[in-house]
């Protein structure tokens, strides 16, 4: 019994061991290893947040590279951002869509604020060394203070200083994290001296309970990306904050060291053409159209003349 | 298991107890949240499980609609409601109502089958109306599997109620979805501990209840011999 144990063992072993053997084997014998490959034929890994708008941006650098003729692998809606920043670290994936400001501060808590330049600045210094990001787009997608073009208009509200005017009390609506985050209710007490009446949690990170929430009037002030088509679509307005209480979060890709110089330029090509109005657009075709990530980023290259 | 530690240490820490996120204020809504869910869902599921207890009629449709209810994502069904009547008390109300619904309903209804025929005849053949029937006869002695229903039903709605923070402030849901999402694992496991210990609270008090609400001359007999329950029916048809 003992010995047809031990013979079963060895038997597994040596099984376990010739898989491995083969499949070291496997991967020497790897026609896209770097070294034996051709300029620009190598595989890139793309990767993309579970957020439709990321994912769409992804698509479009997937898409652009494969242009370029580069081999792509999609890995796309991983998870937010504690689920894929190792996964980038450790250099399993080769770009990532990024947002420059909520980047920084997941890499440096105490990051300060600054212009969309001084993000990106400190943003380069921040990263670890096999990491880069290449040129920031115009186009971003960052955290805002909105209210509904109504109550704007009731109270003359422009920016969120202006919120002082208010003689209502303003109830606050999101996510449960925005009690607390920086820029939260407690800021905009401490910061503007606005008087906030209440905290009402909304868990859909600013989604269409969030909205809903806010037109029928029950929220005042919620927390919505700006790049969100339902800004345009339900009345809404993004109060401007010329002090930048939210950090600049324009659209970057995030490499590794496998991007080469001609892959960086096509990135940076694609960068250079996503202005600031851009992403409320291709957003509006998921949101509005239900399109798809990959059609969407097929019509929108083709429009301009990248692909 | 420093995690659970932490997590003791959170709901411990006295500056957890003052304020509008103080725990007691947070288990109380919590309760008379689920509460009145439960009691909304039994004011729509007793009479309607009585009456097809009683005539025997709709047993099928009965089933088919509460196994169709309970397959129905609560979250899901939230969100839906949210979507039509906007956010607060509302939405979760009603999704946690459909969630509650179908074990009383099925509670009530197996009470009356339950009960042995001949003892529903005799009554019918001493002179006792069929309202007099239901009242004397089925209700209490259909009343321990009731209870059953209301305690598997009660049980549910206290572990769901913490959705009811998705859309509201109120309820122990509200740390778990903050410590959820700020990495304050303490808070959200604390939060979890609270409402673990909320459903077992109430579990130990209706196995109580279900104990003593059996009649006397029955003691022990539809308690201890469960079988009995799909078995003596349909037998006696």
């Amino acid at each position: 019994m003992f010995t047809h144990t031990r013979g079963r063992l060895a038997l597994v072993s040596a099984v376990a061991v010739g898989a491995v053997v083969a499949l070291a084997g496997c991967a020497s014998g790897d026609p896209l290893d770097e070294g034996t490959s051709a300029e620009g034929s190598e595989t890139l890994v793309v990767g993309s947040q579970d957020y439709y708008s990321n994912e769409i941006i992804a698509e479009i650098y997937a898409q652009a590279l494969e242009n370029g003729g580069f081999t792509v692998e999609r890995q796309f809606r991983i998870g937010q951002r504690e689920a894929y920043l190792p996964e980038i670290e450790s250099g399993s994936i080769d770009v990532f869509p990024e947002y420059t400001g909520s980047l920084l501060q997941a890499l440096d808590a105490d990051a300060p604020g600054g212009t969309a330049d001084e993000v990106y600045s400190a943003l380069e210094a921040a990263l670890p060394a096999e990491l880069s990001v290449l040129d920031r787009a115009e186009a971003s997608d960052q955290n805002s203070w909105t209210v509904t073009q109504a109550f704007a208009d009731t109270y003359g509200l422009t920016d969120i200083a202006s919120l002082t005017e208010v003689t209502e009390p303003i109830t606050v609506g999101g996510n449960s994290e925005l009690e607390t985050r920086p820029y939260g209710p407690t800021a905009l007490k401490e910061t503007y001296g606005i008087e906030i009446a209440g905290f009402t949690p909304v868990e859909d990170s600013g989604g269409p309970l969030t909205v809903k929430a806010l037109v029928d009037n029950k929220i005042q002030l919620a927390n919505i990306y700006t790049a969100d088509p339902n800004i345009a679509s339900n009345d809404l307005i993004a109060l401007e904050d010329p002090d930048g209480l939210f950090l600049p979060d324009n659209v970057v890709p995030v490499v590794s060291d496998k991007v080469d110089d001609s892959a960086a330029e096509i990135l940076n090509e694609v960068s250079a053409a996503l202005g600031a109005d851009t992403l409320v657009a291709l957003n509006a075709q998921s949101v509005n159209d239900q399109a798809a990530a990959d059609t969407i980023a097929t019509d929108w290259l083709t429009e301009q003349g990248l692909i | 298991m420093n995690l659970f530690a932490s997590a003791i240490d959170w709901i411990l820490d006295p500056a957890n107890y003052v304020g509008l996120n103080a725990i007691p204020l947070r288990i109380g809504q919590h309760l008379v949240f689920s509460l009145v869910t439960v009691v909304i869902a039994s004011v729509i599921a007793i009479p309607l499980g009585y009456l097809i207890g009683h005539t025997g009629r709709g047993r099928g449709l009965a089933v088919t609609t509460s196994g169709g209810l309970r397959a129905i994502p609560t979250l899901g069904l939230l969100t839906l409601v949210a979507l039509w009547v906007g956010i607060g008390v509302v939405a979760p109300y009603v999704a946690l109502t459909v969630l509650a619904i179908p074990p009383i309903l099925a509670g009530a209804y197996t009470g009356f089958e339950a009960i042995d025929r001949r003892t529903v005849d005799a009554a019918r053949a001493v002179g006792m109306s069929e309202l007099q029937i239901v009242r004397k006869v089925e209700v209490p002695l259909g009343l321990p599997l009731l209870i059953g229903g209301l305690r598997s039903a009660t049980l549910q709605v206290v572990a769901t109620a913490t959705l009811a923070a998705y859309v509201a402030d109120i309820g122990l849901g509200r740390y778990l979805f903050s410590g959820l999402k700020t990495r304050d694992y303490a808070e959200m496991l604390g939060g979890s501990i609270l409402v673990i210990l909320l459903a077992l609270a109430l579990e130990g008090i209706f196995a109580l209840i279900q104990r003593f609400v059996v009649p006397r001359g029955v003691s022990g007999r539809l308690a201890s011999t469960p079988t009995t329950r799909t078995g003596s029916p349909a037998a006696a048809r």
